[in-house]
């Protein structure tokens, strides 16, 4: 690895399974899927419903609001590629819509997250990638 | 009763860095070892059970342990299910020698990633996040178990003082030990000042990272006339599983540890009250307060108060990883759920020395691996 890819941040690679989620974030729309036997929401989208393993499944947007279910505030990041970043916030968020995804909350103080807090959901632009990544800010 | 499986030989290797060690020689000691211990030769091993090991990522790693060591098997598998893999082995061990179609099953475990990967251990541990869903976000193995953590601090109570008791404890025990990785005397203090990795969990909350191999042999029950020491009885086994990634699981308090714990215990027919002695995953010190409180040892809210007031140490009303565990022993891959297994073997033999829990007749051994997302809890008894 050269010493500007160690510095690049994991970019997902979309694949059938993904691939509206991740166009969905280009265009600035969270994507989730929607069971149409059970009725359920599921994150992260797949060929089948993780609930009653239904086949038939509708994607729809989000509203982008949630909460924080839980967090923790990172000091040593696991690659170099987010060493400039500490302190950030990984947390996980529980969206209005009845499904669970991590994600970062970012543009806020990282010792002011707490359990509970609402937030939204905005849409991250990296360097050196057209993929846009969904992340939140406190409301 | 005595169609039960047992286990008939132990070994751990030296822990720590161990810089002229090899995967293969880490292996080889761990595994000739244990025969050694149970007075078997080499060709008695009919079954080989082997991990998987980050310094050497084959495909086929009981194939190349045992063209290494010379051996034969006639049965030979490799499981990699991370930190769980060690109590995987054993139980599937027992499956086979109760079956009748292998007599003496070696399990084997081992990696010299402290030596053998120095900085990039930690990037290799992230790994494991989800390459879509995780990975992106900067997701540490530290900062996926504090989002655990974290919502037990919020809806239970657990505080920095609980988790820092469970490292001293473990690091008093660790002393007492031969071998252990890290044996320095640390305080509450200590714990309390040392670096912040993921919040809420400090440098010293964190499992080591060690060069160490360990294996079990599990054998036929009628084998144990046999032994040159005393056999150990395997009376339950039970496994767990809820979730991959950790934004998946059903539960941030519960886990599959409650299901495998429950499974272990009743197989054996025993209760959590029978248990003399405890070996349980503690790859950070809150999980293991939470494994504790979730398989039903104690009450919610009431581990950490109990590693406070002293009920985990060697003499205390729950003796919990009393070699000192992933904690201050030793972690080495999948062997770090392995020492977990060696020393309660130990304890049940009288083997400890200034570590010897008095009259321990049941122990239990319990691997995690994953964001807690498998478990499997193993119920031994002194015969």
């Amino acid at each position: 690895m050269s010493d500007s890819d160690a510095l690049k941040k994991p970019i997902p690679l979309p694949d059938a399974d993904s691939r509206v989620y991740w166009e969905g974030a280009n265009q600035g729309k969270f994507m989730f899927q929607r069971c149409n036997s059970c009725g359920k929401a599921q994150f992260y989208s797949r060929s089948l419903c993780s609930h009653c393993q239904g086949k038939e499944l509708q994607w729809l947007a989000a509203r982008g609001r949630g909460k924080v279910a839980s967090f923790s505030v990172v000091h040593r990041a696991p690659i170099r590629a987010f060493a400039a970043d500490v302190p950030y916030v990984v947390a996980l968020i529980d969206m209005d819509e009845g499904f669970r995804f991590m994600c970062n909350v970012i543009h806020c103080d990282a010792q002011a997250v707490r359990i509970g807090m609402p937030v939204k959901v905005v849409f991250e632009e990296r360097p050196g990638s057209s993929q846009k990544i969904p992340q939140v800010e406190l409301m | 009763m005595s169609s039960k499986a047992i286990i008939s030989g132990v070994h751990d290797t030296k822990v720590g860095a161990l810089p002229q060690s090899t995967c293969m020689s880490l292996h080889a000691e761990a595994g000739l070892g244990a025969i050694e211990d149970a007075g078997l030769k080499a060709s008695d091993i009919d079954g080989l059970l082997t991990a998987y090991a980050f310094t050497s990522p084959q495909l086929m790693l009981g194939s190349v342990f045992a063209e290494y060591v010379g051996m034969k098997p006639r049965v030979s598998a490799s499981i990699s299910m991370g930190g769980v893999t060690a109590g995987l082995l054993v139980a599937q061990a027992v499956a086979l020698v109760e079956s009748g179609r292998c007599r003496h099953v070696l399990c084997l475990t081992g990696d010299n990633r402290l030596t053998g990967m120095g900085e990039k251990v930690q990037a290799a541990l992230a790994d494991v996040g989800h390459p879509q869903y995780e990975q992106p976000y900067g997701m540490s193995v530290p900062a996926a178990f504090a989002q655990a953590a974290q919502a037990y601090m919020h809806e239970f109570g657990m505080t920095h003082e609980h988790m820092a008791a469970v490292a001293v404890n473990q690091r008093a025990n660790a002393a007492k030990h031969p071998n252990a990785h890290m044996k320095k005397p640390i305080t509450m203090e200590d714990v309390g000042n040392s670096k912040m990795i993921a919040s809420p969990l400090r440098m010293l909350d964190c499992c080591l990272v060690s060069d160490g191999g360990a294996a079990v042999i599990v054998s036929a029950g009628d084998a144990a006339r046999d032994l040159p020491k005393t056999a150990v009885r395997i009376l339950g086994v039970g496994e767990g599983y809820t979730h991959e990634h950790i934004f998946m699981s059903p539960s941030l308090v519960d886990f599959g540890c409650k299901d495998s714990a429950a499974t272990a215990l009743g197989e054996a027919g025993l209760k959590h009250a029978d248990v003399d002695c405890a070996h349980v995953y503690d790859c950070f010190s809150s999980t293991l307060l939470i494994c504790l409180e979730s398989m039903g040892f104690y009450q919610r809210g009431e581990a950490g108060g109990a590693a406070l007031s002293g009920e985990f140490a060697i003499d205390g009303r729950f003796p919990l990883n009393t070699n000192g565990g992933l904690l201050s022993y030793g972690s080495s891959g999948a062997a770090g759920g392995m020492f977990h297994v060696v020393e309660a073997v130990r304890q049940l033999r009288r083997e400890c020395g200034e570590r010897q829990v008095k009259d321990a007749e049941v122990a239990f051994a319990h691997t995690l691996g994953g964001i807690f997302s498998g478990h499997c809890s193993i119920v031994l008894g002194r015969i």
